[in-house]
């Protein structure tokens, strides 16, 4: 038994000390970003990720990836709680589960969250370990025009996720991709949209766009409308579910785990879409559908199961593939990088203390975080009332220091401020940043594996499409293309993220 | 007017970065598809964005949009984007206390709801914690007062 043994290995590097310290700081500041209004996992990692360097390799992903997941926790404690999703992928969340906070039961609604969650990751935990070393097996045999086409599928999927105009996301792909270009160019050492700037010869520090496009810009359009948040419920009871609860709950948590497990392997931010996905499902078969809307625990169950599930299977990717299906993956590869490994295929085989450490610390995190977020909601109920004025201006705090301390280079803290207006303005004009960042990590990659290819090729771009591969996925990118213009997707497509805001 | 200014004003902004972007590749070396050179890329990349932002302004022209903007917050954004160039610019020499704090109060007084009274307590309690913090717990190489201010 290979998998037992090498999960084994896992439990063993997630369990030192050490480990077990920094997940649990991981896990704890996660769900505090997830409570805690107009800060996301993307800003936090970002900021996290210099003071992470001094770590060993295992222990950074294992806190990075704790905030991760971790903030889907709190996300969901937010969007029952006061109706407001920490985290895009708890929006479905809030439909029922504010309806069960009014009608007295915020406590089932909580509790069951942090269930299906934990159930949902465990199960996702199992998963990832069965799926990726073959995965990463066939990922050895791919050659530069199937890197490159694979690419292409996850910055097309990134699209569908994205709020708003399609042809907007499109657009800021490629801007990111061209961002990503800026500095020496790899094969020639030519300095590329430098202006002359030496510190931009390295290309622009990710982090700094990350914290300025998610962090800085995200606090202004908070700016724009100051409000107070209304907590509903000052103090939660009853956490036990009742029998019939229980009874109702099992399956949604079953049917969200598989939907979520499987979507979260999609490039692009699978969790939105599998809470989205799976609260759909259990309205339609619900023999009750009536009751959605109106405190229906199946509509909390589920949607939680699956974003959980999701999250953790959207590492099969990362660890795979070497490619971030979402910001915070984006992030990671960073942090990989910065540590000197690169993403890929090859972690497992090179790393495997790392590779399963990082995967068993996730079932680690996933017991924490149920403690945490039950015996202990009466905290997190407290720092729903912390007013953002206050918050913010840590937040610039710590976005500033994380970057200076990178390599105290200023150049990087002046890029924050660059990229805090570009992020605004755009976000102000109906474009979304996810896609910009994702593009941004990928922009290198994709210029890189496609200048291999065509020399493999002979300057030929026939290649891409007579790999089978490789022509595999570029239909699967063009379909998705397709797929998100037809008109009946589209307004589907619009009623959901009309509902989410 | 059946017309989105956000869609036009982004589609301009896009075909703006794409053609500066193909402008600039054209300074770069080329080369053919067999061995592309370093602008080869990009400037194919400029285009497509130069003429996805040229959609984007022409659906803005004539599709109708329903939308809400807000006001920009003039006082938060000049405060937010200078405080971390206030800390850029003074880090070496203040160090990072002073530094910090005079960062905080900016990014505090962004708030319209905030005081400076509050602003003080609260960038002096962040001053702390975070020199605590990263100076002293995780020994990040920083003065935390720098040379301007030691005589």
């Amino acid at each position: 038994m290979d998998i037992l043994a090498n999960l084994g290995l896992g439990f063993v590097t997630a369990l030192s000390p050490v480990n077990v310290l920094y997940c649990f700081v991981g896990v704890l500041l996660g769900t505090l970003v997830g409570v805690l209004p107009g800060i996301g996992p993307t800003a936090t990692v970002a900021m996290l990720l210099p003071i992470t360097f001094s770590f060993e390799p295992v222990t950074a992903l294992i806190m990075l990836a704790g905030i991760y997941y971790g903030a889907q926790y709190g996300g969901s404690t937010t969007a029952i709680l006061i109706n407001l999703p920490g985290e895009s992928s708890s929006a479905v969340t809030a439909i029922d589960g504010y309806q069960m906070a009014r009608q007295g039961r915020a406590g089932a609604a909580l509790a069951v969250a942090a269930l299906g969650s934990f159930f949902a990751g465990t199960v996702a935990t199992m998963a990832v370990a069965l799926f990726a070393p073959p995965l990463a097996r066939m990922a050895l045999k791919f050659g530069p025009p199937e890197y490159f086409s694979l690419i292409v599928l996850g910055l097309v999927a990134s699209i569908i996720l994205a709020h708003g105009s399609i042809l907007k996301a499109l657009a800021m792909i490629v801007l990111g991709l061209l961002l990503g270009l800026v500095g020496q160019d790899i094969y020639t050492g030519t300095p590329r949209f430098t202006f002359g700037l030496f510190e931009l010869y390295s290309g622009i520090n990710f982090v700094s766009v990350a914290v300025g496009v998610f962090g800085v810009a995200e606090i202004l359009r908070n700016l724009e409308t100051e409000s107070k948040r209304e907590v509903l419920v000052k103090k939660v009871t009853g956490l036990w579910l009742t029998l019939d609860e229980f009874r109702k709950s099992w399956a949604p948590v079953l049917r969200g785990t598989a939907l979520g497990s499987i979507l979260g392997i999609l490039p692009g931010g699978g969790h939105i879409l599998s809470s989205f996905a799976s609260y759909s499902i259990e309205k339609r078969i619900s023999p009750t559908p009536e009751r959605f809307g109106h405190g229906a625990i199946e509509g909390v169950a589920a949607p939680e199961s699956a974003n959980n599930a999701a999250a953790q299977t959207s590492f099969i990717p990362l660890l795979t593939l070497g490619l971030p299906a979402h910001p915070v993956m984006a992030l990671m590869v960073g942090a990989f990088i910065v540590q000197g490994i690169t993403p890929g295929p090859n972690v497992i085989r090179d790393e495997p203390a790392l590779f399963w450490g990082l995967i068993a610390s996730m079932w680690v995190g996933n017991l924490m975080l149920v403690l945490l977020n039950l015996p202990l909601i009466g905290i997190w109920v407290r720092m729903l009332t912390i007013p953002y004025r206050v918050l913010f201006p840590a937040i610039i705090a710590f976005a500033c220091i994380g970057c200076y301390s990178l390599d105290q280079n200023v150049f990087d803290i002046y890029a924050i401020a660059v990229f805090g207006v570009i992020g605004y303005v755009l976000v102000k004009l109906g474009c979304e940043p996810a896609p910009l960042l994702l593009g941004f990590v990928l922009g290198p990659l994709l210029e890189e594996h496609m200048r291999r290819a065509m020399i493999i090729s002979r300057g030929d771009p026939m290649i891409f499409v007579t790999r089978p591969i490789s022509a595999a996925l570029l239909a699967m990118s063009v379909a998705v293309l397709v797929i998100t213009f037809l008109p009946m997707i589209r307004r589907k497509r619009e009623e959901v993220f009309i509902e989410e805001d | 007017m059946r017309n989105s200014v956000r869609d036009l004003l982004a589609g301009l902004a896009f075909m703006a970065f794409g053609l500066a972007f193909a402008i600039a590749s054209l300074g770069y070396d080329l080369g053919t598809a067999l061995r592309m050179g370093p602008g080869y890329f990009p400037l194919a990349l400029g285009c497509v964005l130069a003429l996805l932002g040229l959609v984007i302004a022409a659906k803005g022209l004539t599709d109708g949009g329903r939308e809400v903007m807000h006001r920009v917050p003039w006082r938060a954004l000049l405060l937010l984007l200078g405080a971390p160039i206030f800390f850029g610019l003074t880090i070496k020499g203040l160090g990072l206390g002073p530094t910090l704090f005079v960062t905080v109060m900016m990014s505090a007084l962004a708030s319209r709801e905030m005081t400076i009274g509050t602003a003080m307590v609260l960038a002096l309690l962040l001053t702390v914690f975070c020199v605590a913090i990263f100076v002293y717990g995780l020994s990040v190489s920083v003065p935390v007062i720098g040379p301007w201010l030691s005589f």
